[in-house]
């Protein structure tokens, strides 16, 4: 297992909502866990994964990820079991889209 | 066809929560945020999951105030573990102070986490503990069972122990799962790539002729519901003579069906023509095929 751990800071705060859970934790998979933050002035996303040895592909994948939403105060949080970037970044946009809900 | 189906089989824990109670009236406990996860699987190097594979809380069902865990197989196919089995025992412990008009669990498990080993046998002792208190309190554990990963070993015990059991055809029941009895017994005794013997033999339909499960339902989240809402006043019946009456019912299958080597043998000595076809059937026609025939 590997943990990484990236911030970003600056971007626009979301309204506080309650935290998701999106996604499982299977081959393949992941789960992502939103949660605010408010008053953090930073988007945290830290990340277990079964794959060793693929951080600069997940920091090109975390970039793609905050440069589309631009959200700050937030908490994310990774359970990866060896998901392919295509389906990451698939399943961090479902998580956001969760997150945010009815406010979106 | 119903177009509105919503499957069971295919939707996870949360879903199929929010699908089965009244719209918007669960509450998960020690949800994910809490972060309550395995401290068994980090050692071997093997990922958690925030909620270690099942979901607790508390909502409404037909107005009724309810508690229900569901399991969700995408996480180590629902195998209970020392947390994830803790959840379902928190949960079924909280019913004797809150007094619930039932407990409903959503099964979908492989049954004891073998990474967790005896961690994981304890909790699933203590499941089945909490269970029978639970229903010797007088409050119904109500046991629902449409999961891709069915629902087997120590989890398929504590099914049995519960008042109830709605299955859909998708669900499975059983002890030993179809790749455990072919690797202690071999393939010639029973081959688990053969699927249409694997759901003839531990499918919803043939636990339901057999009478381990009490309703067949469609793969429809909303019929789940119905079929859950019809049960909620079963009164639980953890007397000697409903004890006695089911080893009795048990003695005399044995007696009845011991010699037959396959399902289909046991439904045409249940007296149902052509038994062939009822694998073809959707689940209206089999309970017509089937009507009164029951083990």
């Amino acid at each position: 297992m590997e943990t990484l751990r990236f911030e970003y800071l600056g971007g626009t705060p979301p309204a506080v909502q309650a935290p998701t859970l999106t996604g499982v934790v299977g081959s393949g998979n992941l789960e992502v866990l939103v949660e605010a933050a408010p008053g953090s002035g930073s988007c945290v996303i830290e990340i277990t994964t079964a794959a060793v040895g693929f951080g600069h592909i997940w920091q090109a994948v975390i970039d793609d990820f905050h440069a589309r939403h631009g959200l700050c105060d937030l908490r994310i949080s990774v359970n990866d079991v060896g998901a392919t970037p295509a389906v990451v970044s698939l399943r961090l946009d479902q998580a956001i889209e969760t997150f945010l809900g009815d406010a979106a | 066809m119903n177009a509105h189906r919503h499957s069971y089989y295919e939707a996870g824990a949360r879903e199929r929560l929010h699908g089965l109670l009244d719209a918007g009236s669960f509450r998960e406990l020690l949800g994910p945020a809490e972060r309550m996860t395995s401290p068994h699987l980090p050692p071997l190097d093997a990922p958690v999951a925030f909620d270690d594979g099942v979901v607790v809380g508390r909502g409404r069902l037909a107005g009724r105030s309810v508690l229900a865990g569901a399991q969700e197989g995408g996480f180590n196919g629902g195998a209970v573990g020392e947390v994830h089995g803790a959840k379902l025992t928190g949960l079924l412990e909280r019913a004797l102070d809150e007094r619930p008009a039932a407990v409903l669990l959503l099964v979908e498990s492989g049954g004891v986490r073998l990474h967790e080993a005896n961690a994981g046998l304890i909790a699933v002792s203590e499941v089945m503990r909490a269970v029978l208190a639970v229903r010797s309190a007088g409050i119904p554990v109500l046991v629902l069972d449409g999961g891709q990963f069915g629902c087997f070993g120590g989890m398929g015990i504590v099914a049995r122990c519960c008042d109830a059991i709605v299955i859909s055809e998708e669900g499975r029941l059983g002890l030993s799962g179809p790749e455990v009895i072919e690797t202690t017994c071999g393939v010639e005794e029973f081959d688990s790539r053969d699927r249409a013997l694997v759901w003839r033999t531990v499918g919803g339909k043939h636990r339901y002729l057999l009478g381990e499960a009490d309703v067949l339902v469609a793969d429809d989240i909303g019929a789940f519901r119905e079929a859950a809402i019809r049960l909620l006043d079963t009164v639980p019946d953890l007397s000697l003579d409903a004890l006695d009456a089911e080893h009795g019912r048990l003695a005399a299958r044995l007696e009845r069906f011991g010699t037959c080597r396959d399902a289909l043998d046991i439904w045409s000595a249940l007296g149902i023509g052509q038994p062939a076809r009822l694998p073809l059937l959707d689940t209206d026609e089999f309970l017509t095929a089937t009507a009164d025939r029951r083990a």
